[in-house]
Order: structure tokens, then C-alpha cells, then sequence
């Protein structure tokens, strides 16, 4: 095969791969959105801050210490113990889920029926205020996460490719099993949508919010639930990001990758923010290789946008957004 | 109104400085997704000058006040910082390049010397035409030279043929050295490429795939922010050899290499000035800053390199406001001044011992002509280990021929663009 082939063949896999990380962010803002019209600029803040929490409690972080030693002229940081991670990913669940409740009582309750984009500043009032409470909270050092992911280039694969062509592929064993939890994940979101009594109301509660009134069904209580949903797969985007970089409060920049992803699948498609993700990530890489060394490279960015233009173009709704259709 | 005014400073978060007080504004940046690179820097420029307040009684027995500014590193709020800030102030150290080039016209209009101690604009080093800004003891410039140095000793003197990468962030700041590396390249026979990241640099997978294609000898990389932590993971996720790989002194802390645990081991990065806390200031700093409950911090960033250098800028500005009191026979002094001080500044390695800084920077003396001190620098490595940086290499000086030229090059073109005549004559 030709070397050049192989190289591109390399790419798209891990394209694919990083198109995976992107849908992961991008589910987030698709749950919170299909179920309250909401986009929600917090998302990428709600990755870091439930990262920040499950770090801090598996390092048995005193939270607010700072600000408890000043006040009280303490000297506590530290409770002294280190929790696993297993456990310390089903706490910071219910971190996540009491952030939920808090979202839901104090802020969206209180802005029912109002226009779009009231909720969406909204929200990113919460994205600033959920940011400085979590410095205030765990503080702004970057901090290292190891929940036992492995790392690294997978070797297996390695071997084998270098035996079958003369070059070994690098992927990255973090990528892979951020795929498998991906997978994991919108299956089973879809399982809890399609079958379960929670998961129809949510439904039911995305078509029209007053005809799942009529019938019953409790606004609040699908609200936290959808905030709740979307706090754990930020928590699953936190932990695949923060493996990467360190848990720090530019995690909260990955929202930026997620748009594209959301302007290609569409706003309210679960699959189509896997699909977004992957056209994403293959499309930026493979014109970054291409392309890239001939315009001074760096492209992947702005390309990923442009991408998403041109879809927009096409299909407004996205690829499997719904399509609305207003009668006068 | 003075009510009103009051509680608008302290919104602002500023502190007025008393009026006989040496003023050094603070423009910090303590928020925001470069935070944890900011607050180092900060404490350590903070609690060096609360030390000299509180051991020596201020610099000449003029207390020093300390006016802090959240620029969240941003250029825009940079700029407001200082406007905010800039009554009686002395000096301004603007912690970003964007920033120095925003202020380098108006310090020259204000009479207000800056100081970017290793970044902004590197021609500053020429006093001739830059009166206002000095960016000693070294630049990017002539950290580059120092790295191609270094990798000129590990090879017995011969890089002809070598391929040198520089993997660098995708603006003014990482594009920087590209001139100087290009000289290098045509003097030492090398072959040169750059990869640029694009802000934030969290994904880095397609940089990696060529650098695993291409297989430069030696990566050098001119980073900031998470693109550090990122390109030092992703280096050990291809197994690249960590010692080939060479990172400016703003991708060289522990923050950098710490995310990526062992793999960093072996990783190397410029440095201006010592690293660890085995040096006697900071027995002082805790006696009387942190002990006191006077730190800027938490005051757990003691010894890491980003607090050094805050500690080092801090007691550079204060050895040059020293010397401008000693030159006018005035303690209260102004920034012009300071501005003399700064460029009658003499840093020896018996000054830093007396300092409590034994052996921390290299020795360098400032003139009318040159800004920008001697420029030497040390190479640093992680040992992962241990999880400290040891300097590995004596300040090494860079290559005056290449370097120099190129200064005059950028900055007769800046003085003819702005008709700048030349002083120091």
C-alpha cells in the first residue's frame, strides 16, 4: 500500500477517534436541549466542574478550603484520605444530580415560558457562576486524573499493522475506550428514551411542554432528571478530556469543539451527535493532512466550522434534526 | 462621589496606593483558563515585595504598594488594567505578549518603563530605540539560540543534517522565534520545520501523527496553557524521546508535566533563573510574609518555578528602583526615574547572595544600548521521579552573531515606522 495511503488510513482512525471525544461533549448540550429548547453555554463548564469535583474527592480535597482557612484562620486542605475511583465518580453523580436540583429550583422554574434566548443567558450565567464556584471550591491548580484509563499507543495495534504494510498505526488506548463508553452511553440513552416511563415522558415533554402537563407529567421533576442525565455525561466528557490534559479550568473550552458537531447532527438527535462527531473529526483531520502543510497548517479549528457551514447550507435542521414546520 | 469612588475601586479590586508609596502595579491574571499558570507568577511577585515592606520597611525606607488588576490574561482588560492603574506606578511587568504590545506607545507617552522579563516584543532589547521597555535578562529569541546550542553540545558540535521541528502556538508569541531558527538553520545546517497548535490546543492528535511521520531529531516548542500539559502527553503517548524534546520557559513548569505522571520524565524546557525553594529568601518570605498570614495565596506555590520567576521579576524591579534612588538622591522616585535605574542595573552574583539568592539567575548588567541584558539561559529537566526540575546545564549565552543582527534588523524597522530617533548616542 502506498505510504501515503497508509498515513491517511492512520488519520481517519484517529479522526474517528477524537470525532468520538467531540460527540461525547456534544451529548450534553443535545439532552438538555431536546427535552427544554435550552442550549446550554454551561455544558463545557459542567465537564470541569464535575472533573474538579471527582478529583477533588478521590484526593480527599476539603472543598472551600481556602476560603474556610481565611475566614476562620484554619489551616485544613486535606481530610486525609483517598477515595476510589469508582466511588468517587458515583459521589460526584450525586454532586451532579444535587447541581440539577439546585439549577432547576432557583434558576429554571423561574423562567418557564419565557423567550429562548432569556434561558440561554441564562445559562451562561450559570456557566460563570458554576466556573467561579468551582475555583472557589477545589481551587484553579491543574490538577493530574487517573482513574486507571490506559494510555498510550495500543500496542497490539501497532504490531499488527507494522506486520501487514511496514508501518505500525498509532491509536491511542484512551480513544478507544472512550469509543466503547461512548457507545455504552448513547445506547443506553437510547434504551431509557425508547423504553422506560422516565425516558417517554422526557419525550413527551420535548414535543409540547403544556399537552405533558395536561396529562400529568411533573415539569420539575423531568427538568432535574435531563440536567441530572446531562451532569453525568459531562462528568464521562470531563473524565476522557481531563485523562488528556490535567483537569484545569480550560477543560471548560472543549464546548467550543462540540458546535460544529451540533450544527452537523443536529440539536435534538442523540445519533446524530455520534454521526456530527465523527464527520467532524474525520473531516478536520484528514484536511489537516491533506491540505494543512500546504496553508501553514493549524486548520482544524476554523475547517470544523466550515464543515459545519456547508451542511448548514444544505440542511438547516442538521443531519438528523428535526425538521420544524410553521403554519400560519 | 469619594464613597461611591471608594467602592468602585474595591469592586474593581484595586487598592489605592498611599501618595508617597513606590507604586508597582500588579496586572495579574488569577481567572480564567490560564489561571494556573498566573497565580504562581503573582504570588511569588506579590510576597517578595510584601517581604521588603515588611522586613526592610519598603526600598530606601519608602514603603512599596502593590495595586493588583485581574486581566484574566486578556489584551483588552490588559489594557484597561493599566489605565486603571497607572497613577505614580513605576513599573509594569504586563504578563502577556499581546498585552507589551499594546502598551509598549503608551508607556513611551506616560513615562512608564515596562518590563517583559522573557516574552513581548524581542527588538525591545534595543534601548536605542526602545527607551521605555527592557525585556532582560533574555528574550525568545535568544532562547531559541540557546536550544539549538544545546543540542549543538549533545552532538559533539555537528547538527548538519539533523531535523529540528518547532512545535509552537499559533500566534505572535509561539511564532517568535521562526526568524532566528531559520539563521540558525542556514548556519548550522539543519533542517528546520514548525507545526503550529491552534488556541486552546486540547486536541493534538493530527500535530502528532506528523511529528510521528516526519520523526524530527529534536522538538523545540513554544507553548502555553493546556496545549503544554496536552503536547507532553501526547509526546509520551508516541513514545518520543523526552530528552530531543525542549520547551521554552513558559512550557516549563510543573504544571506542565505533572498531568502526564511518568511519561513526562525526561522532558526539558529553557530556563532564566533557579529552580526549588533551597534558597534563603524563602525563609524570609515565610517568616515574614506567609507565617504573618500576609502571602497574596494560598502560599503553597513556594519553590515552583512560576513562583521563582514572580519572586526573581519582583526583586529585579526592586534592585532597579534601588539603584534609580541611589542615581537621583531621591527615595520618592517617578517612572522616569525608575526608567534610569532600570538601565544602570547591574546584577551580580554577589548582590544575589546578599539577596538570599545564591547561584538563582545569571549575572547581567543593562545599559542605554541594551535592554535586554546578556540573555543567557539554563537548560532544565523533569525528573518524574522525584517530580522536580533540576537545571542540568550552566546559563548558557546565545548566539550574539545571529541574534543581535536580527534585533537591529526588527527594530530599525520599528524605528521608521514610528520615526523613532535613535539615543544613546
Amino acid at each position: 500500500m502506498p505510504e501515503q495511503l497508509l498515513f491517511a488510513a492512520e488519520v481517519t482512525l484517529n479522526g474517528l477517534m477524537a470525532g468520538v471525544l467531540y460527540a461525547l461533549v456534544a451529548l450534553g448540550f443535545v439532552l438538555i436541549y431536546k427535552a427544554s429548547g435550552i442550549f446550554n453555554y454551561a455544558q463545557g463548564v459542567m465537564a470541569l466542574f464535575a472533573a474538579l469535583t471527582l478529583v477533588g474527592i478521590m484526593e480527599g480535597q476539603v472543598p472551600f478550603a481556602h476560603l474556610i482557612n481565611i475566614t476562620f484562620g484554619t489551616e485544613i486542605h486535606h481530610f486525609g484520605w483517598h477515595v476510589p475511583a469508582f466511588l468517587a465518580i458515583v459521589l460526584t453523580v450525586g454532586v451532579m444530580v444535587v447541581f440539577a436540583w439546585c439549577v432547576n429550583h432557583f434558576v429554571m422554574r423561574h423562567l418557564i415560558n419565557q423567550e429562548p434566548i432569556i434561558l440561554f443567558m441564562a445559562t451562561i450565567g450559570l456557566a460563570y457562576f458554576l466556573e467561579g464556584v468551582g475555583d472557589l471550591m477545589w481551587g484553579s491548580d491543574i490538577k493530574r486524573l487517573d482513574v486507571g484509563l490506559p494510555q498510550g499507543i495500543n500496542e497490539v495495534i501497532d504490531q499488527v499493522t507494522f506486520d501487514a504494510f511496514g508501518y505500525g498505526f498509532f491509536i491511542d488506548n484512551l480513544d478507544m475506550v472512550a469509543t466503547v463508553i461512548a457507545v455504552i452511553l448513547v445506547a443506553g440513552l437510547v434504551i431509557f428514551s425508547q423504553y422506560t416511563k422516565q425516558g417517554r415522558a422526557l419525550r413527551a415533554v420535548a414535543d409540547d411542554h403544556q399537552a405533558a402537563l395536561s396529562v400529568g407529567i411533573s415539569l420539575n421533576y423531568i427538568w432535574v432528571l435531563v440536567w441530572s442525565i446531562a451532569g453525568f455525561v459531562a462528568l464521562v466528557a470531563g473524565i476522557m478530556w481531563g485523562a488528556k490534559s490535567g483537569v484545569q479550568f480550560s477543560l471548560s473550552l472543549i464546548a467550543l469543539k462540540a458546535l460544529p458537531v451540533l450544527l452537523i447532527g443536529g440539536f435534538t438527535s442523540i445519533p446524530g451527535a455520534i454521526i456530527g462527531g465523527l464527520i467532524i473529526g474525520v473531516g478536520e483531520k484528514l484536511f489537516e493532512f491533506a491540505i494543512g502543510p500546504m496553508i501553514g497548517g493549524a486548520t482544524e479549528n476554523w475547517f470544523a466550522y466550515v464543515l459545519a457551514l456547508i451542511f448548514l447550507v444544505i440542511r438547516p435542521q442538521g443531519l438528523f434534526g428535526e425538521k420544524i414546520i410553521e403554519r400560519v | 462621589m469619594k464613597k461611591l469612588l471608594a467602592t468602585a475601586m474595591l469592586t474593581l479590586g484595586l487598592a489605592a496606593p498611599a501618595a508617597a508609596d513606590l507604586v508597582f502595579p500588579s496586572l495579574d491574571y488569577r481567572t480564567g483558563p490560564f489561571a494556573a499558570g498566573g497565580i504562581p507568577f503573582a504570588d511569588g511577585y506579590s510576597d517578595y515585595l510584601t517581604l521588603l515592606n515588611e522586613r526592610d520597611g519598603g526600598i530606601g525606607g519608602v514603603k512599596i504598594s502593590n495595586p493588583t488588576c485581574e486581566t484574566a490574561y486578556n489584551t483588552e482588560k490588559g489594557v484597561e488594567c493599566y489605565e486603571a492603574t497607572k497613577e505614580g506606578a513605576l513599573i509594569y511587568q504586563p504578563l502577556s505578549t499581546g498585552i507589551t504590545y499594546q502598551l509598549i506607545p503608551k508607556a513611551s507617552v506616560d513615562q512608564i518603563p515596562i518590563h517583559s522579563m522573557g516574552y513581548g516584543r524581542t527588538s525591545a532589547a534595543n534601548g536605542k530605540v526602545f527607551e521605555w521597555v527592557f525585556n532582560y535578562p533574555t528574550n525568545y529569541w535568544n532562547g531559541a539560540s540557546i536550544a539549538v546550542k544545546h543540542i549543538l553540545d549533545v552532538n559533539g558540535g555537528d547538527i548538519n543534517g539533523k531535523k529540528i521541528t518547532l512545535l509552537h502556538f499559533n500566534g505572535a508569541y509561539g511564532k517568535e522565534p521562526i526568524p532566528t531558527l531559520e539563521a540558525l538553520s542556514a548556519k548550522h545546517g539543519f533542517e528546520f520545520s514548525t507545526i503550529p497548535i491552534d488556541f486552546p490546543g486540547q486536541e493534538q492528535k493530527s500535530q502528532w501523527l506528523q511529528i510521528r511521520r516526519e520523526k524530527p531529531d529534536y522538538i523545540l516548542f513554544w507553548g502555553w496553557g493546556v496545549m503544554n500539559q496536552v503536547a507532553v502527553q501526547e509526546a509520551a503517548n508516541i513514545r518520543y524521546p523526552m530528552d530531543q524534546f525542549i520547551g521554552i520557559w513558559w512550557s516549563g513548569s510543573e504544571n506542565d508535566v505533572l498531568p502526564a505522571g511518568d511519561g513526562a520524565n525526561g522532558y526539558k524546557s529553557l530556563q532564566f533563573h533557579n529552580v526549588g525553594s533551597d534558597f534563603p529568601i524563602f525563609d524570609d518570605i515565610k517568616t515574614h510574609v506567609i507565617d504573618k498570614g500576609l502571602a497574596a495565596g494560598a502560599g503553597d506555590q513556594v519553590g515552583t518555578v512560576l513562583y521563582n520567576r514572580g519572586v526573581y521579576a519582583a526583586m529585579l524591579a526592586a534592585e532597579a528602583a534601588k539603584t534609580a534612588q541611589g542615581i537621583h538622591g531621591e527615595v520618592n522616585i517617578t517612572g522616569a526615574m525608575m526608567r534610569d535605574g532600570m538601565e544602570a542595573l547591574e546584577i551580580t552574583e554577589a548582590r544575589m547572595a546578599e539577596l538570599g539568592l545564591p547561584n538563582f539567575g545569571p549575572t547581567f548588567k543593562v545599559t542605554c544600548e541594551n535592554h535586554g541584558g546578556r540573555g543567557p539561559a539554563a537548560i532544565a529537566q523533569w525528573d518524574a521521579g522525584g517530580k522536580e526540575w533540576k537545571l542540568v546545564t550552566d546559563y548558557m549565552d546565545p548566539d550574539e552573531e545571529v541574534v543581535n543582527a536580527l534585533i537591529m534588523e526588527d527594530s530599525a524597522a520599528y524605528a521608521a515606522e514610528n520615526n523613532i530617533e535613535e539615543r544613546c548616542n
